[in-house]
This record gives structure tokens, sequence and C-alpha cells, in this order.
């Protein structure tokens, strides 16, 4: 008994028609929880951390670059693994979240890619190199890329799925690369900024603006990727009971159905 | 507080173009998404209900 009513507990968030409702109303308070964290991050870090020795001001780039660079490796990871449970377990709603995670993990690789380029600009005194890390992390843009290219080229939904879970899976070995780049290869990058086993080589009130910032960009792509799904969901099962009751039709269409069956009444 | 006056947070000792170049690049791309899923969200929906898509 308690065996099955963990199961059941256990998946029953796996269904798309108890999800919709549920992450509907998370959106509101994960947005709300980026906005202030995003404010109490830009504080710190462009209004009261001091001016670097060495980089001067360009260095406040930190806030939102190291951010973008690990939510592109960690939103790529989340994805690839939803996608694998996806195809393996033929789970729908696992697919539609890796689908979801894609745009979001694609945008944060570009702004980690740009925001770099300006900070390498002033600092190496180049936009770009074709060191292990910039490289690596461009081909994580071509890999979400891939993945989105090919899941909107193949028509069949699932066929489409399980596809997009083959690349996320296989590609998912380029995110180590990136990550173990900068200690692997003689990079221009530098080292990692945070170490859980070393002791922070940055100052206190610039490492607390970042971790708020990198707090911020989870909540936000947790928001942006819940609505997403919610609306993938929606497309998917367009004739499902459960979207018309999601959209708050079934009242609509249980009188267009009484009504037809009045006027047939009344035909004969 | 690390700034003066306004113009020197504006100008990043030199660096405005760099720093302001990221950053509004970074605000634009994470007001433009929600806004596009938003959308998107409200076209499923609206189909849903029979009413016309919007495009």
């Amino acid at each position: 008994m308690d065996v099955v009513n963990t199961r059941w507990r256990f998946f029953r968030y796996a269904s798309p028609a108890a999800f919709y409702p549920l992450a509907g109303r998370l959106v509101p308070w994960f947005a709300a929880v980026a906005a202030v964290l995003a404010l109490a991050g830009l504080y710190l870090g462009m209004l009261r951390a001091p001016t670097d020795a060495t980089q001067g001001d360009a260095y406040r780039i930190i806030f939102i670059h190291v951010p973008a660079a690990w939510m592109s490796m960690v939103l790529y990871v989340v994805m690839a693994f939803w996608a694998a449970i996806g195809w393996a377990f033929n789970a729908r709603l696992a697919s539609v979240v890796a689908r979801a995670i894609a745009p979001t993990g694609a945008m944060f690789t570009f702004l980690a890619l740009w925001t770099g380029a300006l900070w390498g600009k002033p600092t190496w005194g180049t936009w770009w190199v074709w060191d292990a890390r910039l490289t690596s992390e461009l081909i994580l843009l071509f890999l979400y890329g891939g993945y989105l290219a090919l899941v909107s080229a193949i028509d069949d939904v699932r066929r489409a799925d399980r596809a997009g879970a083959l690349l996320a899976i296989v590609g998912s070995v380029n995110v180590p690369i990136i990550y173990f780049s900068v200690i692997w290869w003689n990079t221009l990058h530098q080292g990692a900024s945070v170490s859980v086993a070393a002791a922070p080589k940055m100052a206190a009130i610039m490492l607390q603006s970042m971790l708020l910032m990198t707090l911020s960009f989870w909540a936000y792509a947790f928001a942006v990727v819940f609505v997403r799904a919610r609306a993938i969901a929606l497309e998917r099962d367009n004739r499902s009971a459960w979207a018309a009751e999601a959209v708050g039709r079934a009242r609509t269409r249980t009188q267009t159905q009484t009504q037809a069956r009045t006027q047939t009444g009344a035909g004969t | 507080m690390n700034w003066n006056s306004a113009s020197e947070f504006f100008a990043m000792g030199g660096y405005g173009a760099y720093v302001w170049g990221a950053y509004v690049v970074t605000a634009a791309c994470m007001a433009i998404e929600p806004v596009t899923v938003a959308l998107r969200h409200r076209r499923a929906r609206r189909a849903l209900r029979g009413e016309r898509a919007e495009r």
C-alpha cells in the first residue's frame, strides 16, 4: 500500500495534466525570485564592489559572464538527462521538458560567448582566440543549434524526440571538456573562478554578487522553461480532455454537446 | 558605494563600452525570451479554445 502510494506520488507529475497547473503556479514565484536576486546581485556587483586592481572595471562583466557560462553547461546536462528519460521510459513530458530547455540553454551559451568576447578585448587584447575553453563553448552552441534543428526537421513528434535525445546524449561528452579545458590544456582563458576544494580567489563581495546572479539565472531558467513546457504540452495534446480543461474549455464543450443534442431532438 | 557620480558609474573606468555592451545584450535577451514564451503559450491556449490564432 505504502509502495503503491509512493510510486503514485513519484509519477504523478510525469503526467502533463498534473504538471501543467503545478508549473503554472510556480512560474510567478520563480520570476519574482529571479528579479529580487538579480537586483541584489547587481547592487553588490555594480555599485558596491570595488574596482579591480589589475583589470579595472572591465572585470564587472564577470557577474553575468560566469553565471551565463554555468547555466549553458548545466542546462545542457539537464536537457540531455530529460531527453534520455523521455527516450528510455517513453515518458512524453520528459521529452517536452528537454525541448523546452534547449532554446534557453542556447541563449545562455550565446551570452557566455558574447560577454566573454567583450571581456576578452580589454583584458587579452582580442575578441576571440581558438583556445580550448572558447572553442568547446562554441561547440556547445552548435550542439544546441543542432538539437533544435534536428527536432524541428522531423515531423513525427516522438521520432523527433528520440533523434534529439540521441544527439543530446552523445553531445554531453562536450560538457566535461568545457569544464576541464582550462586544466587539460594551456588556455588563454583563466582557471575556474570558484572551486569547492579551495578558498575563494576573489573578494567576498564579488563572490556574493556572482552567486546571487547565478541563483537569479537559475530561477529565470525555471520560469521560462516551465512556461515553454506548458505551451509545448498544450500544442502536443491539443485534442486531449486535460488540455481543454486546462484552458477552461470544458464547460463550453459540454454546452455545445447539449446544444447539439437539443437541436437533434428538435429536428426529429 | 564605489562611485562618486553617475557619470563615473557609466564610464566604468574607461571600459563603459565593453561592460555596458555585455550588460545591455544580456538584459535584452532575458527581457525578450520571457515575452516570446508567453506569446507562444497564449497562442497555444487560443488555438485550443478554438479562437482565431494570431499568426
